[in-house]
């Protein structure tokens, strides 16, 4: 039986079982390559995506058990209209394998639309359980400042 | 920055060669050319291509793996320096395997020098010795030799393009080259006319290429400046392609498990349950291990994990201690090298402090971010394989000869990726892949690998022992006598690339042991390799990876054992050996204000390694909060010779830094009953957002020959941390991880 679900504004029917992990709908049958599989137990953040604006690791949430609507890294800007944040990991130089940065920035956004102003601390709470074997986690943390003061601006 | 000199100029000739609608330039090796991977029209000079000008516009080649170090944009940037075009308006393509695209580099890291202490006389030598990487057909991306590689060859290949563009402009205008001006991809006529580079390819293809002289450095504009990354806008959008997400018509997914008992083989098995699980397509008997096919990575998974396998033994002592008991024995055999034989060790000099100490660091996997895959389509006549890899020709001999194919039937497509650390140097992943598409002809499957796979089947970097033996006299070291025992990554290594047993003395063993520069009158290296068929290979730094932990934790216990500042210590015995290595500890004194004293809760230490022709310092801060110990700032100093991208060099420094903080706290691969006993980042973390440290890198340019950026971070940071966990508890740390030995955050 297809499972209807709405992606980064958009309808699509799924034929896959229920248990099926939203991270392996989007990769492998909805073709959204952005959100990354890094663990499979929730453990580095590179399958983060949203789920009506709240941060999830899409690798622990059943197809059956999306509650409502998904928002991917591709959901939130492009190369040629970058969301603020992606913006200031462009001006800040983010990535170096760049493979973990698509869960970093949807944590990061999470992060921000909720706390307009984060502390050091507060990044560090929020952002931990993204892992980055690269070590960008100074630039992440700069970029996320700065995202929050243009943000703020605009 | 001395010159590359004349031995390569003679090495070297630049080639064209007409392609359809255009002109591909490059430089070949004149004895014996490569043959163009491009495949440029029958009867045209065999040529590298690195520069490709045709109606669509200008591609730049840089065939070498882009995995974080930003070699992509750094190697454009080259070109682009002499061809005069923008970066933001160019292509920059990794282009497909070749011998053409081979590393010159590599082989000349593999002199038995020092490197500190390397004349301009060997330097050439070298470079010259690095032709043997073209004759191999090496096209490696390692050893932190990307831009030591490209240096001189590339400015060339954009030099000579740019002049005979003008040539052919100058022929369509009847005027004299030396009056026409290049920039932005136009060649521009003494009126102000300007013709783009687009419309002069086809003339430009018909015209001898020109050697020029290379550019001053004074003129450069990309070079020695920090570029905006080509990859970083695919890379925040998610739009970057990685070998996992290579997505062709009609493709399958699969899942695969090899024998966790590393080498050992398979016996048999049940996939009765797997058959008819949701979503199975085929399942493929691998050899030594089994794949399942299904129309989605994680069904595929479900089904694989389902089937009942007997796996055989390893062949090697199935637990930790055994294995660690193997390499303490290396040591009642005569060593494979004595790299450095300074003066007598054989007596403690009158009055002279003896110090003694015994280390020990265990196997540690690569954990890269994007676990293991690869994605292959078997036609039966032809194979071609899609995956991020940092040696393309090897990989595509060796799949070739897994599908029983001539290796020009094989095409590989190398990706970006998702961390590369040496592990993707490796082929198991290619040739996993090819197996599983050979069983459906025809149909492209991916073949992704769990975490718990990628975990438990690496090629890990070893473990190690090191005795050390050393005496100080008057605050001042006056001997040294070390001794490393560990399995030979670099003997395994040639084994899986050529086929052949690898032998000989092994450098990569006891690099950051032997060629250290501190003057210590009496100062013997030796390495003793252990017989152990662990799987093992090339990890962020290699053999630096535990001899820099070794020396300088050693080093760190002899300026104690000598009631000396560690800092002032070390530099007191490094300025006469080698200035910038001085220089660098010099700048970490005094970016971090350095006195030797720091207050209750907080501990700092020292550490410094010259590795990959970089020497670097570190100092780490360490505070006790409430008896949890955090890692709380980190000073780095490093000398480049030439730093060609001083951001992308920092950005290398720090995070090279970071894997080695990873490793030096919560690294750690064990065995039991022959398998790995690790599985996934819960049981073997790395550093995180809250335990990293704040950071400042100071590149400087003294020295005189270009060293590498991607490694060099990695083996100052596990002693500087391990002397900082000293100053703060006390305690010394001779094993890792620390996170056995003291209360790190977590």
């Amino acid at each position: 039986m297809a499972t209807a679900l709405t992606i980064n504004g958009k309808q699509h029917q799924v034929d896959l079982p229920d248990d099926v992990p939203l991270l392996w709908v989007l990769r492998d049958e909805v073709g959204l390559t952005g959100t990354k599989f890094g663990c499979g137990v929730a453990a580095c953040g590179a399958c983060t995506v949203h789920i009506d604006g709240e941060a999830v690791r899409s690798c622990q949430v059943a197809l059956s058990d999306v509650w409502g609507d998904v928002t991917t890294i591709e959901g939130i800007g492009s190369p040629d209209a970058m969301a603020t944040i992606q913006q200031a990991w462009t001006d800040h130089q983010v990535a170096q394998c760049g493979y973990c940065q698509s869960g970093q920035i949807m944590q990061a956004a999470a992060l921000l639309a909720e706390n307009t102003a984060p502390s050091d601390a507060d990044i560090d709470e929020a952002m931990q359980g993204n892992l980055c074997r690269c070590g960008t986690y100074p630039r992440i943390r700069a970029a996320i400042h700065d995202a929050a003061a243009k943000l703020k601006e605009a | 920055m001395a010159s590359v000199g004349k031995i390569l100029r003679r090495t070297f000739l630049i080639g064209s060669a007409a392609i359809v609608g255009g002109v591909a330039f490059g430089a070949y090796y004149v004895s014996r050319p490569a043959a163009n991977p491009l495949k440029p029209g029958k009867g045209q000079a065999a040529l590298s291509p690195f520069v490709l000008i045709d109606q669509n516009g200008v591609t730049l080649f840089a065939p070498r793996a882009e995995m974080g170090q930003g070699v992509k944009t750094t190697w454009a940037a080259l070109i682009a320096e002499e061809l005069d075009v923008d970066l933001d308006q160019i292509t920059v393509l990794h282009g497909p395997a070749a011998a053409a695209y081979y590393n010159s580099a590599l082989i000349g890291e593999g002199l038995p020098n020092k490197g500190y202490d390397v004349s301009d006389f060997q330097h050439n030598l070298g470079e010259t010795l690095g032709v043997l990487g073209r004759t191999l057909g090496l096209q490696v991306t390692g050893g932190s030799t990307s831009m030591k590689d490209g240096f001189e060859r590339m400015r060339q290949a954009g030099a000579s393009a740019r002049e005979t563009l003008k040539r052919a402009a100058a022929s369509r205008l009847g005027a004299d080259p030396a009056e026409l001006k290049t920039a932005s991809g136009y060649v521009i006529a003494p009126n102000g006319d300007r013709i783009a580079y687009t419309d002069l390819a086809v003339d430009a293809a018909g015209l001898e290429p020109v050697d020029i002289p290379l550019r001053d450095p004074s003129q450069w504009r990309y070079l020695g400046q920090t570029q905006p990354r080509l990859d970083m806008a695919e890379k925040v959008t998610g739009t970057a392609e990685f070998g996992v997400d290579v997505r062709l018509p009609g493709m399958k997914f699969a899942s695969a498990r090899i024998n966790p008992k590393l080498g050992g083989v398979m016996n048999g098995f049940d996939d009765s349950a797997a058959k008819s699980m949701p979503g199975v397509e085929k399942i493929v008997d691998l050899g030594n291990g089994v794949a399942v096919v299904a129309n989605n990575t994680w069904l595929a998974n479900q089904a694989v994990e389902a089937i009942d396998v007997d796996w055989g033994d390893a062949p090697y002592p199935p637990e930790t201690d055994a294995i660690f008991a193997k390499i303490a024995k290396a040591f009642d055999d005569a060593p494979n090298s004595t790299m450095r034989d300074d003066g007598d060790v054989s007596v403690t000099p009158d009055g002279a402090a003896e110090v003694t100490a015994e280390y020990q660091v265990p196997y540690l996997a690569h954990a890269t971010m994007e676990p293991m895959n690869a994605t292959a389509l078997f036609t039966g006549k032809t194979l071609d394989l899609w995956c991020g890899n940092q040696a393309p020709t090897l990989i595509r001999r060796h799949v070739a000869g897994i599908a029983n194919l001539d290796t020009d039937a094989v095409e590989v497509h190398t990706t970006y990726l998702g961390g590369g650390f040496g592990r993707r140097g490796e082929l198991d992943f290619g040739e996993i892949a090819t197996k599983v598409a050979m069983a459906l002809p025809g149909t492209p499957v991916q073949t992704t690998w769990s975490r718990e796979e990628d975990m438990r089947h690496d090629y890990y970097r070893p473990g190690a022992i090191a005795r050390m033996r050393g005496a100080v006299k008057d605050g001042k070291a006056v001997l040294i006598d070390g001794k490393v025992a560990a399995q030979s990554s670099v003997h395994q290594v040639v084994g899986r690339y050529t086929g052949l047993p690898g032998g000989g003395p092994d450098k990569v063993l006891v690099e950051g042991f032997f060629n250290q520069p501190y003057a210590v009158p009496n100062y013997r290296m030796s390495g003793h390799i252990a017989d152990l068929k662990v799987p093992v290979g090339f990890w962020r730094s290699v053999g630096n990876s535990y001899n820099g932990f070794f020396h300088e934790t050693f080093m760190d216990e002899m300026a104690h054992a000598a009631g000396r500042d560690p800092l002032e210590f070390r530099l007191e015995l490094m300025k006469s050996e080698h200035a910038p290595s001085a220089g660098c500890l010099e700048a970490v004194r005094d970016m971090s204000g350095w006195t030797g004293q720091t207050p209750d809760g907080v501990g700092r230490g020292v550490a410094f390694t010259y590795s990959f022709g970089t020497p670097v310092a570190q100092v780490i801060e360490v505070v006790d909060e409430d008896g949890t110990i955090r890692i709380n700032k980190a000073w780095i100093a490093c000398d480049m010779g030439l730093a060609l991208d001083p951001e992308n060099v920092k950005a290398q420094m720090f995070g090279g830094m970071m894997y080695g903080l990873s490793a030096a706290c919560f690294g750690e691969i064990t065995f039991a009953e022959g398998a790995v006993e690790q599985f996934n980042f819960p049981d073997y973390d790395a550093i995180r957002m809250h335990t990293a440290p704040q950071v400042e890198v100071r590149v400087l340019e003294t020295n005189r020959h270009m060293g590498g950026a991607g490694e060099p971070g990695t083996p100052p940071s596990m002693p500087a941390l391990g002397n900082a966990l000293f100053d703060l508890t006390g305690q010394r740390a001779r094993s890792l991880p620390l996170i056995n030995q003291f209360d790190l955050l977590i």
